[in-house]
């Protein structure tokens, strides 16, 4: 068996037709095996759902308990047949109940991770290299100037910033699912431990990641029924990014604008948005990452999907590793 | 370097005054010496570093990396300086390692004892040394490309919070300093007495005015006080002492390099104070004496901010000094003697230096408050932009007091144009459009013809009008780019603004032609159709 007969792209998305079922698909299918519960990989109306059980929760949270006909959950590591095909979930390291898809036929295996990044993260389980023959990886940054710095640098800065500006409060932008609980858990863990605040549309994923062991400290609504527009000076509040354009934002005093993004190592993109305080941290893996998994695994082929692929593949093709871009339409860059 | 990194990283992306001032203060407060002064001087550019090529540093990074990668992120970061500080190849895990991170000092010192030959291998060294964001600091700073949006006059200001001092004082001793300043910084600290101003022909703080206000004229006695034109160009001070010349701004920064013509002419001993103006060469060139033929503030634009000067830009522009105060005649300090005084001082003065590059601001006349009234509402010549009124027995105190000078500027251009985009702002305003290009029909009539912009504003407004204007925005968009709307603007619907300016610019690098001085907002014209908004016509004639 070719690869290209046990995974495929089709505008829907990877097909596997001996097994007939679609990974992350964005458009609605039949039997649909999702990587992990953002809304570019995760989408509402398909008939039957695959998933790890954190992903269908999120979904459920997210588009309603009918996001899906049926559902069947996935467990870490356990291998399940579809029409001849074992398919398999491993950690992918990226938000709460992110997995990597094994499917494997006739002793070919393919892994697509999903979205990934191998370094440890407190809100998720760890990445897990998986060896395979065919290794399908993200690409959202790949450029080699894409290192993320040591996280807790980075939340050390805003944390620095709040110290500096008390009089001031600090605007984390910050998507909703992933990336907002991670802020909130790094921060606790540099040891701030006053209330934090959070918009609207954070709350049931906060409430939700901490259901499942992931603690946050303190949180409370940045809303300003609590009292007045004064009541925020000091304080850290963690909305979604689209929010602080937003008249949201007029409630608080003289605002510090961060976002926590990966697109924050280049001031230009900083500077476009009006971010003044910007944080490199990201869900994906950055360049070296990206690099030394596909070193560590060792794939005799790789497929490059979403970001820039073009530069993933030059790599692998000076270090003698066949590549190709996949070419799939959909999905997003991280956090806009 | 690293902590010099992180203020430059905080500087660039902190748009308010008062965010800056805090970061400034903070890194003297926590940053050593030398460092902090080194960091000082590198913001104020007041530091000079043999430089390095940037095609220097893209051939050191095309050593250690791909050139079609670095190809691909070039491309995609667009400055060549962060794409090599960003994308050099370093052991992430090595880097916590690194306790050998150069400092400022080594850099500079080091650059500058460093031949051209050597310079690849110091900085790469250097480079591989400091993490991305040392990595921009230094390549900024070694490549001359280093600008944060910080004024010479912001720092000073740090300098004075920095040390409870007022910012005059620091003025005052800026242009005898040294290198690292350390005698400033313990000045400031309060370990060590103020340093002695040693340089001849030092700036002297200067003396500013008071607006006047409506109710203010009533209460004075026009017999106390002498009114003078306030001329449209810039205030400046030239000093000559001991063989040194200087010319200044108002806030002490030395612009002497961009004005050799009046450097070369300050053949006197003293300080005075005046205004920066240039004349039109023709009537300088016939050899004329006497008073000198003004250009426009435009024509000033044409000498101002300029590193370097050309013959044939002087003589186009030639600039002289219309001269309003003598702050020192030889060796005595006349700051203390009264205007009355200074004013005698300095028309004696005047008379023996370089007619074509000197005079003096004549006084004017007047014997109760209407004449002067008058005389604001149609001033005689087009470069006067108000009147002036000192107290006689006024000395010459630096800063702003109240009372004894007044400035009563005329009264600004106004014109009726139509809100074409609305940009996010900053800070507090970030979530409100409160920046706003403005444009004026042209073409036959508004159906037929388009707007085009004239101009930007982002103040003159109250809060409640912001809010009301950011509304109008938010329900008129047409199109959107980055933090920018494009808001409905046609004949039918429109909103009109009353701008309010102080004067008029040709200007090539603006569709329209014309660049307006100081816009603001001075009214929502709810009531006023866009139709009937100003054409550029208007505005044409009131260049001639
Ligand atoms: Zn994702
Ligand atoms: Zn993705």
């Amino acid at each position: 068996m070719r690869p290209d007969d046990l995974l495929k792209p089709r505008p829907e998305g990877l097909y596997c037709p001996p097994g007939d079922f679609y990974i992350d698909p964005v458009r609605p299918v039949e039997r649909a095996l999702v990587t992990h519960g953002h809304a570019d990989h995760a989408r509402p109306g398909n008939q039957n759902v695959l998933a790890t059980r954190q992903t269908l929760d999120i979904m459920a949270i997210r588009y309603g308990e009918n996001f899906a006909a049926s559902r069947q959950e996935a467990a870490i590591g356990e291998r399940l047949t579809i029409n001849g095909v074992t398919v398999s979930f491993h950690p992918a390291g990226h938000v709460l109940g992110s997995a990597q898809i094994c499917v494997e036929k006739d002793g070919l295996r393919i892994v697509a991770s999903g979205d990934y990044k191998p370094r440890p993260d407190p809100t998720c389980a760890a990445f897990e290299p998986v060896p395979c023959d065919v290794f399908i990886t993200e690409a959202t940054f790949a450029l080699p100037v894409f290192r993320h710095p040591d996280d807790r640098e980075e939340i050390g800065r805003l944390l620095k910033s709040v110290r500096q500006f008390p009089e001031r409060s600090h605007l984390v932008g910050a998507y909703a699912l992933g990336k907002a609980q991670r802020v909130i858990r790094l921060i606790r863990d540099a040891g701030y431990d006053e209330t934090i605040y959070i918009h609207g549309a954070l709350k049931t994923l906060c409430d939700y990641y901490e259901s499942q062991g992931v603690a946050l400290g303190p949180l409370a609504p940045a809303t300003i029924d609590n009292g007045k527009k004064g009541d925020f000076a000091g304080a850290i509040v963690v909305g979604p990014p689209s929010a602080f354009a937003d008249r949201w934002a007029r409630r608080f005093p003289d605002p510090v604008s961060c976002f926590a993004s990966g697109w924050m190592r280049v001031r230009q993109r900083a500077k476009q948005r009006g971010v003044e305080l910007p944080i490199i941290l990201s869900d994906h893996a950055d360049w070296d990452e990206l690099i030394d998994t596909i070193t560590a695994i060792s794939p005799s082929e790789v497929w490059v999907t979403h970001g820039r692929e073009e530069a993933l593949v030059r790599w692998c093709e000076l270090n003698g590793i066949r590549a190709r871009p996949l070419h799939l339409v959909g999905y997003e860059d991280e956090a806009e | 370097m690293k902590r010099f990194a992180e203020l430059l990283d905080r500087l660039l992306l902190t748009p308010s005054r008062n965010g800056k001032l805090t970061l400034l203060v903070d890194h003297f407060t926590t940053v050593p010496d030398p460092e902090r002064g080194l960091a000082l001087a590198a913001i104020t550019r007041d530091l000079s570093i043999a430089s390095v090529k940037p095609a220097m540093l893209r051939a050191l990074v095309e050593e250690r990396i791909d050139p079609i990668l670095f190809g691909y992120s070039y491309d995609y970061v667009g400055d060549l300086a962060e794409t090599i500080a960003l994308i050099w190849p370093t052991e992430a895990s090595a880097l916590d390692r690194r306790n050998d991170v150069p400092t400022l000092s080594e850099v500079v010192q080091t650059l500058d004892a460093t031949s051209r030959a050597k310079a690849p291998a110091v900085m790469a060294d250097w480079l591989d040394r400091l993490d991305a964001s040392g990595r921009y600091a230094l390549i900024k700073l070694a490549t001359g490309g280093l600008r944060i949006g910080v004024s010479s006059r912001l720092a000073k200001q740090a300098l004075a919070d920095f040390g409870k001092v007022d910012v005059v004082e620091i003025e005052e001793l800026w242009h005898g300093l040294k290198l690292p300043y350390l005698e400033l910084f313990a000045w400031l600290e309060g370990h060590a007495p103020k340093p002695e101003s040693l340089a001849a022909a030092p700036f002297r703080p200067v003396m500013l005015a008071t607006a006047i206000e409506d109710g203010d004229l009533d209460k004075l006695d026009p017999a106390d006080y002498a009114a003078e034109w306030k001329w449209d160009g810039i205030r400046v001070q030239a000093t000559s002492e001991r063989g040194v010349r200087r010319l200044y701004t108002r806030t002490g920064d030395d612009i002497s390099g961009t004005f050799p013509d009046i450097l070369e002419a300050l053949n006197f001993e003293g300080a005075m104070d005046g205004e920066l103006l240039v004349g039109h060469s023709p009537d300088l060139t016939a050899g004329k004496q006497g008073p000198v033929e003004i250009g426009t503030f435009g024509d000033l634009q044409q000498r101002l901010n300029r590193k370097a000067v050309t013959a044939k830009t002087m003589e186009a522009y030639p600039a002289f000094i219309r001269a309003y105060d003598l702050m020192q005649d030889g060796s005595e300090d006349l700051r203390a003697a009264p205007f009355r005084e200074r004013r005698a001082r300095l028309e004696a003065f005047v008379l023996g230096l370089d007619p074509t590059r000197f005079d003096i601001s004549p006084l004017v006349e007047f014997t109760d408050w209407q004449q002067i009234v008058d005389f604001r509402t149609e001033p005689p010549h087009p470069i006067i932009e108000g009147l002036m009124l000192k107290r006689w027995d006024s000395p010459y105190v630096p800063g702003r007091p109240r009372g004894p000078w007044f400035k009563w500027k005329r009264e600004p251009f106004t014109i009726d144009a139509v809100l074409m985009y609305a940009q996010r702002g900053h800070g507090k305003r970030s979530s409100f459009y409160s920046d706003y290009t403005f444009g004026v029909w042209k073409g036959d009539t508004p159906e037929t013809g388009e707007l085009v912009p004239v101009g930007k504003a982002y103040f003159g407004f109250t809060d409640d009008e912001l809010k009301l204007i950011d509304k109008f925005v938010r329900d008129n968009t047409i199109d959107r780019y980055g933090p920018v709307r494009s808001v409905k603007a046609t004949p039918e619907v429109g909103l009109v603004l009353e701008i309010a300016f102080e004067g008029l610019n040709r200007s090539a690098r603006h569709k329209s032609g014309v660049a307006m001085r100081f816009p603001r907002i001075s009214r929502l014209r709810w009531d006023k159709p866009a139709r009937e908004a100003d054409r550029l016509e208007t505005l044409e004639r009131m260049l001639d």
